[in-house]
């Protein structure tokens, strides 16, 4: 790690004044560090934002939720409103990584944590999404990369809690330092690789995530998040399924299938989702819907069981969160 | 039958009777066996100065009970002084330069931009390299620096007044390469025009843990090999089979990922080298660099006061310890060098690969004709992926044919690996075993029974017959109709009683009735510590967490290194003989003041009694007040096993079960039942921590760990632990340990080690053939992803596949 001088903020303002000449945001520091322990990121300034008290906090509104940028993971899988009535976030936050983790991680920083991509995490590789020309894992080893959608960067979306957030509708506060503030929808914030292969995201250099804010679900909204990796305990999504059902009685009126380890920005899948429209949910609608999550799936050479794995880990999810299914012990984590 | 030791095994390690020849002797009785199963009495003729013997554990009071760990407290409370946590007035830090490409010859080092570097006291050159395999012939190569084999090879090294400075300055020293073509697959360095590691034949050289491979061997472009061992005529054995089981493992390289990582910290003064050691023997460190740097050994001191874990990769002081010396030596000043998680995974060793053809000859009966087992596997630019221990030493009624190679690759050479060799060969031939078990319609048990005749495996296998687990195992395969299935099956293991004659100590006894008993063995981890305590406290009657254990520095008299399960065999009974041999001078040293002669007065059960009883029985610490001086010590060594003649393994089974999500691809382990064989266990409890982590590190190599090399540029992408995957803790099954306590009447203790055959060897076979119990589907390549699962269960491999 690099040598680097740090400033503690306590109030937005003296955040937002910080951030110029290449200084970085820390929250809670563990994907950062992580990338600096790595050498591949080396920040000379780094901007602590951690004890912002007024951007911590899980509020209920009349429209909905809004959760401040630096509430933990395991704050948010605790909330009892999350837990019963933003079920697919509560699951999200309270099965990513570990509770040591969960218990520094941030939603914001979640959702703004970089690629997993070992290439792009050795900095031994100067890949594609770090300015350069060549992405190493087309011809290298790509067990868990991205199965479609990939362009010419087939790393997969990292966050658990982006999943849920897209499924959520759910919009992201941006503030800057010349005062502005803009909200960008979950859907408009990534970036695709194809479209700029060096920006993962929408947020300017000089703009502070502070906020989520989460509509309030539709009566009769069941939902789930289910992330299956070789192992529970501190593992990476191999594959992953967020399900939102509006229910009216047994038929489902709506449904959203959001995934993340399949892709390099977070999706959804229409096909899927149009599988489920409509239809009583059953092992019979949910393994469909399943099967058309793969519908213009194109493996890379070694990561071909991910589209065996996805249509599970879509079904089980759906009956999950239907009620017709108990948590899958593949996915305890 | 002629026994063969696996050839990875330093003869140095094997006992020598010559010592014994002529010393006065005496016949006593001693217990042998399995209490409840074949516990007797055997005659054995000892040295007359040897203990009394000792009786079973239910007859003692402090050996044979699980007492709490003598040095847990300060472990947990942090208390406890690691190599890391050593810090002398003025150390500097030092820091590897490491190469970055996997096979390369070094043109030039231009040290100068890092030597100027604010907080830089010096910079090491390496120009001679330890670990790897060296060329039989080194004028094939001339280079003024040792040739690049793998990536992350260190270099160089920087010491520095600050860890950053040091990292900073590293990064400055500029290394120039001619680059090499390279290869890190091992089916491609297997072919005629595969790129050469190295231009002629290289081996190895084996540490105190094992590793390495004899010398001599053939070699032909990357292949190192074949090592052939023969016990009979095999193409005989398989012609005159009814049934042969042909198939072919694969297994993948794993890497140590001990805690600890490898370090030191070196305090070079004119007339002492001191080095603070994470090492299973401090014994090794002092050899080496006595060696390295042309020093008597007597001007080497090493010191390990606790080890954050070792599994075979830790012997000899390594290339961290001779830089950390280097440097210290140089700058004047006390250097430490710890590596970090990625050094750690790349250059310190690993367990090798394995691709095995395994075929196994049997009669109708069941009865073994013919093994046949050909290997190939890599450690890296070392030797030592020979895998055919169990084949050889597990059922050994038919005839045997062996041939073990090593492919060279590019990458960072391996090292002992906790049983090195046998989990590979024990998840082939445990597989084969049972299919050739089903292939005959016998059960799993009853096919052992008939062709392994060890009597304790015979125990283990009739307490597992009785077991809970094993009777609700349905035979069937694949008798589960959801998509998750339910399976049950075992595996066995072997190793061997390995003695290290380098083993012994001193008992002290003071006169305020405080004990010390005194060794340069270390204690990796195991709990040898809590041994030496419970031995005294024993003898002497006092509560274990009374007895001072000093141990892990060479100050103290020779112990051995901790490697192939040999130290509480080999030195606990040192231990006791010098407590009973201190008991004795305690007691001639009372006697006076007592008025009677030593000869009346015995010293059991904590109290001193007299023959006669002219008094009445005297609490040891209110005896030691009468010492006519002020200390008595005695100090013993190991002498050789009581019957060398008699030739023992070890072993056990375990059964595991498993939930096969046949949709997931995922195994679940949910229960493994350990019955295992550990000679006299002295800490039952820490015998049982120690077969939870073989069986543990056992799911991890099974289902999960996996170094994975780029193959177009060599690089590990996963040299960290987030990508590096290891077992956690919601992966850990429930895990029920059985001990057969066993006596064999070989020593003052008969206790041994269980390092090894502690479930790392027979986990991974035992879940495969779960999963085959489970699915009706063979899995025979580790370690079983998901991935690997479902390719398995989409496309079944045929039960006996040709190549």
């Amino acid at each position: 790690m690099n040598s680097f001088s740090l400033a503690d903020c306590t109030t937005v303002e003296a955040a937002l004044s910080q951030l110029k000449n290449g200084a970085v945001i820390k929250a809670g520091g563990v994907d950062l560090l992580d990338r600096m322990k790595n050498g591949t990121d080396q920040p000379t300034r780094l901007v602590n934002i951690r004890n912002i008290a007024e951007l911590r906090g899980i509020h209920e509104t009349p429209d909905g939720l809004s959760i401040g940028a630096l509430t933990t993971l395991a704050e948010i899988a605790e909330n009892p409103a999350i837990r019963s009535q933003y079920t697919i976030l509560a699951d999200a936050c309270g099965h990513a990584a570990t509770p040591h983790i969960r218990n520094m991680a941030t939603i914001g920083g979640n959702v703004l944590q970089e690629l997993q991509c070992w290439y792009f995490r050795s900095a031994e590789f100067q890949c594609i999404r770090k300015g350069k020309d060549q992405c190493f894992a087309f011809s290298g080893l790509n067990q868990y990369h991205a199965i479609m959608d990939y362009g010419g960067c087939p790393s997969v979306a990292p966050s658990s809690g982006a999943v849920a957030l897209l499924a959520l509708d759910a919009t992201i506060e941006l503030k800057s330092a010349s005062g502005s503030k803009r909200n960008v929808a979950i859907k408009d914030f990534y970036v695709q690789p194809d479209a700029n292969p060096h920006r993962f995201n929408v947020k300017a250099e000089d703009e502070l995530l502070t906020a989520i804010h989460i509509p309030k679900p539709a009566a009769g909204t069941r939902s789930a998040y289910q992330k299956y990796g070789e192992k529970e305990s501190h593992d990476w999504a191999i594959a992953d399924a967020g399900i939102l059902l509006e229910m009216d009685g047994n038929i489902c009126k709506r449904a959203v299938v959001a995934m993340g380890a399949a892709s390099p920005v977070v999706r959804r899948s229409a096909e899927a989702e149009a599988a489920l429209a409509g239809k009583p949910i059953s092992m019979e609608t949910a393994k469909a819907a399943g099967q058309a999550s793969m519908t213009g799936a194109m493996p890379l050479s070694m990561n071909g069981y991910k589209v065996q794995l996805f249509p599970v880990a879509i079904y089980r999810t759906i009956l999950l969160a239907a009620g017709q299914m108990e948590r899958d012990p593949s996915a305890a984590g | 039958m002629a026994t063969r030791i696996p050839h990875a095994i330093p003869d140095a390690l094997l006992g020598s009777a010559d010592d014994a020849a002529s010393a006065p002797t005496k016949t006593v009785r001693m217990p042998v066996g399995v209490p409840g199963f074949t516990l007797h009495e055997e005659e054995r003729t000892v040295p007359a100065s040897e203990p009394p013997v000792l009786p079973v554990n239910k007859d003692l009071h402090y050996i044979g009970k699980s007492v709490e760990r003598w040095d847990g407290h300060a472990k947990v409370t942090g208390r406890a002084r690691y190599t890391a946590d050593v810090q002398l007035p003025g150390m500097l830090y030092a820091r590897f330069v490491s190469a970055t490409l996997p096979h390369a010859k070094i043109l030039s080092i231009d040290t100068s931009e890092a030597e100027s570097h604010p907080g830089v006291k010096g910079v090491h050159v390496i120009e001679k390299l330890l670990g790897s395999a060296v060329l039989r012939d080194p004028s094939l190569e001339q280079s003024r620096y040792p040739l690049v084999r793998y990536v992350g090879q260190p270099v160089a090294a920087v010491a520095a007044t600050t860890p950053q400075a040091a990292v900073d300055a590293a990064a400055k020293v500029k290394v120039r390469y001619e680059t090499l073509p390279f290869v890190v697959d091992q089916d491609l360095a297997r072919q005629p025009n595969a790129p050469l590691v190295f231009p002629g034949a290289a081996d190895q050289a084996g540490t105190a843990g094992g590793g390495g491979s004899a010398s001599g061997i053939a070699q032909t472009g990357n292949i190192h090999g074949p090592a052939v061992h023969k016990r009979g005529d095999a193409q005989q054995g398989l012609k005159e089979a009814d049934v042969v089981i042909d198939a072919r493992y694969t297994t993948q390289v794993q890497t140590h990922s001990a805690l600890e990582t490898h370090g030191a910290v070196a305090d070079w003064k004119p007339d002492l080298l001191t080095v603070w050691s994470s090492t299973q023997g401090t014994a090794s460190v002092r050899e080496e660099l006595a060696a390295y740097f042309q020093l008597p050994i007597s001007k080497v001191r090493v010191i390990t006061e606790f080890m954050g874990g070792g599994f075979g990769a830790k012997f000899g002081a390594g290339n961290p310890g001779v830089v950390a010396a280097a440097l210290s030596r140089k700058t004047g000043a006390p250097v430490r060098l710890m590596l970090d998680r990625q050094e750690e995974h790349l250059s310190v060793g690993n367990r090798p690969s394995s691709d095995q053809r395994l075929r196994i000859g049997a009669k109708s009966d069941g009865s073994i004709t013919a093994i046949q087992l050909i290997s190939y596997g890599t450690a890296g630019c070392g030797t030592g992926a020979g895998c055919a221990g169990p084949a050889t030493n597990l059922y050994k009624s038919g005839s045997l044919h062996t041939e073990e190679n090593d492919v060279f690759i590019n990458a960072g050479p391996a090292a002992a690996f906790r049983a090195p060799g046998h989990p590979q060969g024990a998840f082939a031939l445990e597989q084969s075993i049972d299919e050739l078990a089903e292939r005959l319609k016998l059960d799993p048990l009853d096919l052992r029974d008939r062709i392994d005749e060890n009597p304790v495996r015979r125990v283990q296998r009739q307490v597992i017959r009785e077991s809970a687990i094993w009777k609700s195992r349905n035979p069937k395969p694949n008798a589960d109709t959801g998509p998750i299935k339910r399976g049950i099956g075992l595996s066995q293991s072997v190793w061997y009683r390995m003695l290290a004659m380098n083993s012994a100590a001193e008992v002290r006894v003071h006169k305020d009735g405080s004990l010390e008993v005194l060794s340069a063995v270390q204690d990796i981890g195991s709990g040898i510590k809590t041994a030496f305590a419970q031995i005294l406290a024993e003898q002497f009657g006092v509560a274990p967490a009374q007895v001072e254990v000093k141990i892990g520095d060479t100050n103290y008299p020779v112990g051995p290194n901790s490697g192939g399960s040999v130290t509480t065999l080999s030195i606990t009974p040192a231990v006791r003989d010098a407590a009973w041999q201190a008991s004795q001078k305690f007691l001639a040293s009372i006697a006076p003041s007592l008025g009677v002669g030593a000869g009346e007065l015995t010293l059991t059960g904590g109290m001193v009694r007299s023959a006669s009883g002219k008094f009445q029985p005297m609490a040891f610490r209110a005896a030691a007040a009468r010492m006519n001086t002020d200390q008595v010590s005695a100090q013993a060594r190991r002498i050789p096993d009581y019957d060398p003649k008699k030739y023992d393994t070890y072993g056990g089974i375990d059964v595991a079960e498993v939930a096969v999500d046949t949709e997931t691809g995922r195994i679940h382990v949910k229960h493994v039942y350990s019955v295992h064989d550990c000679g006299r266990p002295i800490n039952p409890a820490q015998v049982i921590s120690q077969i939870n982590g073989g069986v543990i590190q056992g799911i991890s190599y099974t289902l999960f760990e996996h170094r994975l090399l780029d193959p177009n540029y060599g690089i590990m992408v996963n040299s960290n632990l987030d990508k590096y995957k290891t077992v956690g803790a919601l992966e850990i099954p429930k895990i029920e340990v059985v001990l057969t306590e066993c006596y064999l009447g070989q020593s003052s203790t008969d206790a041994s080690g269980i390092g090894e055959a502690a479930g790392i060897i027979s986990t991974g076979a035992a879940i495969a053939n779960a999963f085959y119990n489970a699915t009706g589907v063979r899995i025979r390549q580790l370690p079983m992803t998901p991935a690997v699962v479902l390719a398995a269960l989409n496309q079944p491999l045929p039960q006996s596949e040709a190549l």
